[in-house]
């Protein structure tokens, strides 16, 4: 990942979340409180506009000025949590410069799991970032494997965040915050020409 | 030694002034401040306006109670980055931080009062 391919994978993810808001909302709607569409939508403007405005020379300060414009202009809960998400992978780029992709990704993971307390199963977008990740250590990571790990959701009863208020009857849902982090994966594959 | 001072963080600006009338009833002495929803109208919490509230509380030391899981998240994420002491209370809002409130003013130590709070811990 560079400068130019991160920036790409920016503007693709924003489009992406604006073709998909309301589809997102649909599914933040049986199991949460209907905002995950509006949140990633505002957030994902004001970020693709915080590029623009502020021209980020390295990839550090992309991954910065992501960071702070996510967990300011997101809200609910995808707002820390995508927030930390972006912060993981800035502090493994920072400590390390010549940190592999799936390094910087696993950070990613790390400072999602410790924000939130989720765990692999937990109906998440843990469960989505997890196999990703570990696909990507195995240089596996496919279109495939992204869908594959968001349907794997649907089953399960969410442990974790708004949606552990209404127990069992989540089960049967696909995750809203698995499904916008399968976007964000799908997109930095294509950002990469995959 | 400065009074630690307690900040409430709500998803509703009712919810958080509510509780704020309900403690200043308590401790007129103790530096409360409140904020509820992102706006008057809008449910929900923002990273920015937690760290807005921090930084413009009198105190250094603060307690720190909330209502729903992302209030916390976000409030974790404004400890981390503030230079302030911020304890988060996993309590239940009001309980906790009315017990809090008026120990304070009550000039109660503040390892006796996280005493008091730990009996209220819940799983949040």
């Amino acid at each position: 990942m560079d400068l130019q391919t991160g920036i790409r994978w920016m503007e693709l993810f924003n489009e992406e979340i604006q073709q998909e808001k309301d589809y997102l909302t649909q599914l933040d709607t049986p199991i949460g409180d209907s905002d995950h569409g509006n949140n990633m939508s505002r957030g994902m403007v004001h970020v693709v506009q915080a590029i623009e405005k502020e021209s980020p020379d390295s990839l550090e300060a992309l991954l910065k000025l992501v960071t702070s414009t996510l967990l300011s202009k997101v809200g609910g809960a995808s707002g820390p949590l995508y927030g930390s998400a972006f912060m993981g992978m800035l502090k493994t780029v920072k400590e390390d410069y010549t940190s592999s992709w799936d390094k910087v990704l696993h950070g990613g993971l790390e400072s999602i799991q410790k924000r939130g307390k989720a765990v692999v199963g937990d109906k998440t977008m843990v469960d989505v970032w997890a196999p990703v990740v570990q696909a990507l250590e195995n240089n596996q990571l496919t279109h495939v494997v992204i869908e594959e790990a968001v349907e794997a959701t649907k089953p399960l009863k969410a442990k974790k965040g708004r949606a552990s208020y209404v127990g069992d009857r989540s089960i049967g849902h696909i995750d809203p915050g698995a499904y916008s982090s399968a976007l964000l994966f799908k997109t930095m594959l294509k950002s990469e020409g995959k | 030694m400065e009074k630690p001072g307690i900040i409430i963080i709500s998803h509703v600006y009712e919810i958080a002034k509510g509780i704020e009338r309900l403690l200043q009833e308590v401790a007129s002495d103790v530096p409360i401040k409140v904020i509820g929803g992102v706006d008057k109208t809008d449910i929900g919490t923002s990273f920015d306006t937690i760290l807005e509230l921090v930084n413009s509380h009198p105190s250094t030391n603060l307690l720190a109670f909330y209502d729903l899981g992302s209030a916390k998240m976000n409030l974790e994420m404004v400890e981390e980055l503030s230079d302030k002491t911020i304890i988060i209370y996993d309590v239940p809002i009001v309980e906790g931080s009315y017990t809090a409130a008026a120990l304070l003013q009550a000039d109660v130590a503040q390892e006796a009062v996280e005493q008091q709070l730990k009996e209220l811990k819940i799983d949040k």
